[in-house]
């Protein structure tokens, strides 16, 4: 960075289209770059754990990474693009939003690798990597049922839309198969990406489910999801993460986390370029491939108890074998069960 | 020095708010040396990334036709004393009449998807905005609330139509790409300077909105009512002009340049309609039209300053990484500052050096407004 931002100096005096020459030299280094999404890096879930991807392949393998945050849609493209000028490769980008602008740039630059997370972009040089988020919601559904005393537990998510409703929907086939009697409340934060920063809106929502009875709350909704959580902790009551393992947040009251591997998706990216194996195509993350799952580690230890442990690896073992098939919201646009 | 003199226009339009930019900028500097960084540096990547190249100014420019539409639109409202600060859900249902019109024509040909989804984005902009306009008017209901309800309400309403209704299959919650026929031509198109750069057609329309609010606020009768009331209300009644008419179609006019902002943006630029596509814009526009005293001048170059933080910012962040995106916001937000909330700061000053020539030299000081 130090020669790149000498080079930039000296391009001071020359001006014009002396800089951008400079520029280009300065940066033709073939960094792999990753993009967040609106949300941004620091979201305590999706995007920061594509963040934390980049830093275990930084970590590991010793090589350094570009990254970058967006304020406006029109910067999707003019990024993209930025990044793939300056020869990174490949460019990762989380969030099914990318989809359109990187169909576009994509296609003007057919040599340099591009990978994209929670949405498909059908392109020679494009990996999209999807998960099964149906199938780690379900695990989280049925140790929320299980851990219910009241037999009602809620489910608080962003906004309407498809991706957050296949979460919802795994949640409640998941605490239904352990307890059809259950009953759970969905609620959104907001109508648009905004819901997902808003911290405050998502702790009254969690707050109006524990005045229903809720006792077990799964926040699906980004940074604002801690909202909600902290409302089930200040109730004595428990929460499950969702993306990153958030367990460490609040232990002894995080049942557990949906976890979805976004940093393999990254550092599988950012590794098969270094190591020239890259693949494009769809890949799909479900829990066989360990792309998602329900959080097991110290802080939620003392709340799984050995029965409830058991329950979901026979769970686990039946939705890898395909005995149980957990229904995706997004093959119909619905849910079976509410 | 008690009562305030007033002092020249060009003074009051350009360089009072320069000066406030300018501090504004030192203070900027001052924040990114405390992160370790060279101020110069950074201000040098802002400017060149905003001005230095083609795609820079294409960028730049894009970003002010936005504000020039959402700032015209507080502006024409203000004048007729209200504060409509509700160009935020305007510009997101105006949103759905372009995106729906652009859609229905796009095998045909770009100039009637252009004049279609204009003429929609206007009147669904016009009638997002008569609402507040026709409860403030008849019921007395007060317009900066009931507009700043109307952008949740526009919100949950257009998130309901994204996501139910308008959806592209496939999508999680945006409509279908505008086909190739009916997408409007860029700048990049005609001149190989804008290359990459979303700059298109629409921007010459920003410009004729400029030209219109300024014949319409000083040069019709319509807009000589709108003034009236904006300064006096009593004395507009006495004069017989009826404020509940002039209340609804200032709030019409106002809506429907809001509005506008779909077209350069949804329909030129992202040509589809995505949940939350206005994304703050709007409120910007209320800081350019305060930063631009409510003068088409004065917002033409406050959008442009602003597009250029937007602009500029961005190239910030790409050049000088370790200067964080954070930081192009507190830049943002203490040019608001001092335009905004302390935009008479220079006041006392300015009027010690000029006031004393008007009374020297009344002759000049009407030359030099002639000017501005």
């Amino acid at each position: 960075m130090s020669v790149q931002k000498k080079k930039f100096t000296g391009a001071k005096a020359v001006l014009g289209t002396a800089v951008f020459a400079a520029l280009m030299t300065g940066t033709a280094l073939a960094e792999p770059a990753l993009i967040y999404d609106a949300a941004g890096k620091n979201d305590k879930s999706f995007n920061e754990m594509a963040w934390n991807g980049a830093e275990a392949y930084a970590k590991e393998t010793g090589e350094s990474y570009r990254d970058f945050e967006i304020q406006t849609d029109a910067q999707r493209e003019q990024a993209l693009r930025r990044f793939a000028q300056q020869g990174s490769s490949p460019i990762v980008v989380p969030g099914f939003t990318w989809a359109e602008p990187l169909t576009v740039v994509a296609q003007e630059f057919p040599d340099t690798h591009f990978a994209i997370i929670d949405s498909v972009v059908d392109l020679p040089n494009v990996r999209s990597v999807l998960f099964k988020e149906q199938e780690g919601s379900y695990l989280v559904g049925a140790l929320a049922a299980m851990k219910s005393e009241s037999g009602t537990i809620g489910y608080v998510t962003a906004f309407d839309f498809p991706l957050l409703q296949a979460f919802g929907c795994g949640y409640v086939q998941g605490a239904k198969a352990v307890n059809p009697d259950i009953e759970v409340l969905q609620n959104f934060i907001g109508t648009d990406f905004g819901a997902f920063n808003d911290i405050n809106t998502a702790g009254e929502v969690g707050r109006s489910q524990l005045e229903r009875g809720a006792d077990v709350i799964y926040a699906a909704a980004g940074a604002a999801g801690e909202g909600a959580l902290q409302a089930a902790v200040d109730a004595g009551k428990y929460g499950i993460g969702v993306d990153s393992n958030q367990n460490y947040l609040f232990p002894g009251n995080m049942l557990t986390s949906m976890v979805k591997r976004v940093d393999v998706a990254v550092q599988n990216a950012f590794n098969d370029e270094l190591n020239g194996n890259w693949s494009s195509g769809v890949q799909t993350l479900g829990l066989a491939e360990g792309g998602v799952g329900a959080a097991m580690d110290e802080y939620n230890a003392e709340l799984v108890t050995d029965e409830m442990m058991a329950k979901i690896e026979e769970l686990s073992a039946k939705i890898n074998s395909g005995e149980i098939q957990v229904h995706d919201y997004r093959s119909d646009n619905s849910c079976p069960v509410s | 020095m008690s009562a305030r003199q007033p002092l020249p226009n060009w003074v009051t339009i350009v360089l009072m708010p320069a000066l406030n930019v300018l501090l504004a900028f030192i203070i900027g500097g001052l924040a990114v040396a405390m992160i370790g960084e060279n101020p110069l540096d950074a201000m040098w990547a802002l400017f060149y990334g905003a001005f230095g190249t083609g795609m820079g100014w294409g960028f730049t420019l894009h970003y002010a036709t936005n504000f020039i539409f959402t700032g015209l639109a507080v502006a024409v409202a203000y004048h007729a004393g209200m504060f409509n600060i509700g160009g935020e859900g305007q510009a997101y249902v105006a949103g759905l009449g372009a995106i729906v019109v652009a859609l229905w024509l796009d095998q045909t040909h770009w100039t009637l998807v252009l004049l279609g989804s204009t003429a929609a984005a206007m009147v669904m902009g016009a009638l997002w905005a008569i609402i507040p306009g026709w409860l403030q008017a008849k019921r007395g209901s007060h317009v900066v609330i009931t507009t700043i309800m109307f952008n949740f309400i526009a919100s949950a309403f257009m998130g309901y139509m994204l996501v139910q209704v308008i959806t592209a299959p496939g999508a999680n919650a945006e409509t279908r790409t505008i086909a190739e026929p009916g997408r409007l031509p860029l700048m990049s198109d005609w001149f190989d300077a804008f290359q990459y750069s979303p700059l298109n057609i629409t921007f010459f329309f920003g410009i004729l909105a400029l030209i219109f609010t300024y014949v319409l606020i000083w040069r019709t009768k319509l807009g000589y009512k709108i003034r009236t009331l904006g300064a006096n209300p009593e004395a507009a009644r006495y004069a017989g002009i009826s404020a509940v008419a002039v209340i609804i179609i200032a709030m019409a006019i106002s809506g429907a340049l809001a509005g506008l902002m779909a077209v350069n943006e949804a329909v030129g630029v992202q040509k589809r309609l995505v949940v939350g596509y206005v994304a703050g814009v709007g409120f910007v526009g209320i800081a350019v039209a305060f930063m631009g005293r409510s003068h088409p001048v004065g917002i033409a170059l406050a959008a442009l300053l602003f597009g250029a933080l937007y602009q500029g910012g961005q190239e910030l962040a790409f050049e000088l990484p370790a200067v964080p995106s954070e930081l192009v916001l507190i830049i943002q937000a203490l040019v608001i500052l001092f335009t905004g909330a302390m935009g008479e700061m220079f006041h006392p000053v300015l009027e010690r050096i000029f006031a004393k020539k008007i009374e020297a030299a009344p002759e000049e000081a009407t030359t030099s407004t002639g000017e501005a």
